[in-house]
């Protein structure tokens, strides 16, 4: 029983983890991806650990994959073609999967597993009031620093990807962060509006997509100087 | 639930191994920063079914916990990422990755 759900769970896994990184469009991928998160969330609860299994199932599946959905639909990403360089790159990324996957084989085969066969789950092994135990107490200070880490990384999206307001759209052209050549002199050396119109600035802060229309639309919406 | 043979945790571990290498083909090969952000999120996934097999093989917990952390800082690191793409595409109407390359120039 136990062999055969490890068995089309772990083909599961693997296939749709294959799709996650052949199929042209990245909304397959992702909803791939589910499915291949779906399968590992199985095989926690078949190596006995069924609240990671949840928090998998809670985590990823419902909140981590369906940020990647919204963005995805947000920026209307296209189909991928793949990297340039056609096959004999994509054979040449292919050989060093290979190699990674029978280097950490035989990693694996040469580090014997000691104690031969793990025990048989009790009742004891699975239960969650011992995981709860062992997080808060001998893991707290990890614990409360992962929340801080989620704190700063909320406060750092919500900075990162929201729009400027109409005042720092005023200051942006003066202000430090949005020229870095000005960094030096400060805030109390303002330069005009116009000022960098005619070459490309360094994209440097986020709101300067608008700050560049504001300074006459010098910069063209496609890449200048970008590769092909 | 053990009303078989058990599998081997080998195998577990060979299908982490898997999933990890799948993971890197595709973090290699996609031009799309969405894509490969995807493939780092299986490459993620297979190290922590490495872990729990671990964890099971050697009846602790601590694989578990650290299962917990991954998730969680996998979390964070979703948010961030996922920001900086929309950041780069209001600025650059793109996240093909090789036309991001204003840190190269």
């Amino acid at each position: 029983m136990e062999m055969a759900v490890f068995a089309v769970f772990a083909l599961l896994a693997v296939g749709s983890s294959l799709v996650v990184i052949a199929h042209r469009s990245p909304i397959y991928s992702t909803l791939s991806l589910v499915v291949t998160l779906f399968s590992v969330a199985v095989l926690f609860v078949l190596l006995g650990a069924p609240f990671i299994a949840t928090l998998q199932l809670l985590i990823y599946a419902g909140a981590i994959l369906v940020l990647f959905l919204f963005v995805i639909m947000l920026l209307n990403v296209g189909r991928d073609e793949g990297i340039p360089g056609g096959h004999r790159l994509q054979l040449a990324t292919a050989i060093l999967g290979a190699l990674v996957f029978t280097g950490m084989l035989g990693l694996l085969l040469r580090s014997a597993l000691g104690g031969g066969p793990p025990a048989p789950l009790t009742e004891q092994a699975v239960s969650l009031s011992r995981l709860a135990q062992e997080l808060f107490a001998e893991y707290l200070l990890p614990f409360e620093i992962v929340g801080l880490l989620l704190l700063v990384a909320v406060i750092g999206a919500t900075v990162i990807a929201r729009r400027a307001t109409e005042e720092e759209l005023a200051a942006a052209p003066s202000g430090p962060l949005a020229d870095p050549t000005a960094r030096g002199g400060g805030p109390e050396a303002p330069e005009p509006v116009g000022a960098g119109a005619g070459a490309p600035r360094p994209g440097y802060a986020a709101w300067s997509s608008e700050a560049d229309r504001a300074a006459g639309g010098a910069r063209p919406a496609s890449v200048p100087g970008g590769r092909a | 639930m053990s009303a078989g043979p058990a599998v081997p945790i080998l195998w577990y571990l060979a299908l982490a191994a898997a999933l990890f290498a799948i993971g890197t083909i595709g973090a290699l090969t996609r031009r799309n920063g969405i894509s490969i952000f995807l493939s780092i999120e299986l490459m993620l996934n297979a190290a922590n079914l490495a872990l729990i097999a671990y964890s099971r093989q050697l009846d602790q917990r601590t694989g578990q916990i650290l299962v917990f952390f991954v998730l969680a800082v996998a979390a964070a690191e979703a948010a961030v990422g996922l920001a900086l793409f929309i950041a780069v595409y209001r600025q650059r109407r793109t996240i093909d990755i090789n036309r991001i390359n204003l840190m190269r120039h």
